[in-house]
């Protein structure tokens, strides 16, 4: 009896691949997200609401377009594909680097705005009854804040992981499709249905699914305290 | 009550609204995006001569077939290559005798760079790129196209560790246009307009050297009945259509014209 799925070395190469662009997209999210969403929730600046829109605009742009600018800025006539060739590190398009930069804009709402709304929820005051216990600013961050935000922490990290394993038109755009560094699942799902090749397609979408929701659904599993809102 | 005696009144402007004269219908026309333009430019001199109207959704094959099987309210379909119009056929999705070849595709090696691509293609063999774009040979007759151009001139492996693919002619062109690629396989038809290159430089690679890229029309069965779909069809291999065409680079079949 043939296996039931049946994936090509190719697909599985693909598979890799996403895994490990959420992977490393998500952990930049993290450290460029956290700072980020703290001074979201904490600062008085006047620029607080114009930042805010900023980090929500990958939510308006359909992907492709997203991509297409990508495309035209980090190219070697845009002024980030001249930074990173001045850089020494040539240009971004159609490499796994490239591909993590565009993920990482693509997915920065869903990471900032759940952690943004976790630190807000928490407020200053936890942090000022640490400080006036002799708590230092690190120790406040570690030992108060994090745990506290811990909920927004890990709604941050599954989305973030989860959007950019089903992100597709940045990818499209600027990965041009190299097996082992650009090619994500996403992309091979599409050539399978664009070459009329279904069962592939089928099979592939259906581990696609089936792998997304268990880790979806271990981690929701795992908390039990309310969303920190969002 | 106004609103009783507005009723018929807006019945009335229904009615005028889809009894729109009988000679002048809607088409609806699904195209591969290669072919948008010319389809444009075909389809204002329809409009012209006949008075019916072409309503234009374009797209790549693949997912016009998807929709297609799908119940898309698709009457004619003009695809990038000749398997999938005949998938249609042999799923009895078509008129019956209604497939024909409407233009045949050409290959352009592409630069927007003024003298980068010599009128051989020799670049190709040179060390002076980094990357060389193709359309997916797996979903686009235009990337196969390439790929049988690269055995022939024994550089598929040189090439390998260069090539970007681009899910479409389009991106292909996109990814050269914008520089990220050097140069790549694009259609003619992008680079070209009224007998000559629009800019850079290209090399027209010669049909000797990959298979035909036939695009094939035909009449879905959702246009059956409607005799603007027929008059649409009979244009488009007529000799005003055939002049477009041309100008956008496609080569004609003797077969349809």
């Amino acid at each position: 009896m043939p296996p039931l799925i049946d994936l090509s070395p190719s697909d599985l190469a693909a598979l890799w691949l996403t895994l490990k662009l959420a992977s490393v997209t998500t952990l930049l999210l993290l450290l460029v997200g956290v700072p980020m969403a703290w001074w979201l929730a904490f600062t008085r600046s006047r620029w607080r609401s114009v930042a805010s829109a900023v980090v929500a605009l990958p939510l308006v742009l359909p992907p492709t377009v997203i991509g297409f600018y990508l495309l035209l800025l980090m190219g070697p006539h845009g002024w980030v594909g001249q930074f990173t060739t001045w850089l020494g590190l040539g240009t971004l398009v159609f490499t796994f680097a490239g591909l993590v930069v565009g993920s990482a804009l693509y997915s920065l709402p869903f990471v900032v705005q759940p952690l943004q709304n976790a630190f807000q929820a928490m407020g200053q005051r936890p942090l000022e009854a640490a400080a006036t216990l002799g708590a230092s600013p690190m120790d406040r961050f570690f030992t108060v804040a994090l745990p506290l935000a811990k909920p927004g922490l890990l709604t941050a990290t599954v989305l973030g992981f989860a959007h950019t394993v089903g992100e597709f038109g940045v990818v499209l755009m600027i990965g041009g499709n190299i097996p082992d560094k650009t090619r994500v699942v996403s992309v091979q799902l599409f050539d399978h249905v664009e070459a009329m090749a279904y069962p592939q397609a089928h099979g592939l979408a259906a581990v696609m699914v089936v792998f997304s929701f268990a880790v979806l659904w271990l981690l929701y599993r795992k908390r039990t305290e309310p969303l920190g809102g969002c | 009550m106004p609103f009783a005696r507005l009723f018929p009144l807006s019945l009335l402007s229904l009615a005028s609204l889809l009894s729109a004269p009988v000679f002048a219908d809607d088409v609806q026309v699904a195209v591969a995006a290669n072919f948008t333009a010319p389809l444009q430019a075909i389809a204002a001199a329809f409009e012209q001569d006949t008075g019916h109207h072409v309503v234009a959704s374009p797209g790549a094959t693949g997912q016009l077939y998807a929709q297609i099987n799908n119940g898309a309210p698709y009457e004619v379909f003009l695809s990038a290559d000749d398997t999938t119009p005949a998938k249609l056929e042999s799923e009895g999705a078509t008129v019956k005798g209604s497939r024909f070849t409407y233009a045949i595709g050409t290959l352009a090696l592409w630069s927007p760079k003024d003298g980068y691509v010599d009128d051989k293609g020799q670049v190709l063999k040179g060390d002076t790129y980094q990357h060389l774009a193709i359309a997916n040979p797996k979903t686009a007759p235009y990337g196969l196209a390439a790929t049988q151009v690269l055995d022939h001139l024994k550089l598929t492996q040189a090439t390998q560790s260069k090539r970007v693919e681009g899910q479409n002619i389009t991106q292909a062109f996109q990814f050269v246009q914008t520089g990220n690629a050097e140069l790549g396989f694009v259609a003619l038809s992008q680079v070209y307009k009224d007998g000559k290159i629009t800019s850079g430089s290209a090399w027209q690679v010669p049909q000797a050297l990959y298979d035909p890229i036939r695009q094939d029309a035909v009449v879905l069965n959702k246009g059956k009945d409607n005799a603007a779909a027929k008059a649409f069809v009979e244009y488009l291999r007529g000799a005003k259509a055939a002049q477009v065409i041309r100008s956008y680079g496609y080569a004609l079949d003797a077969a349809t014209h």
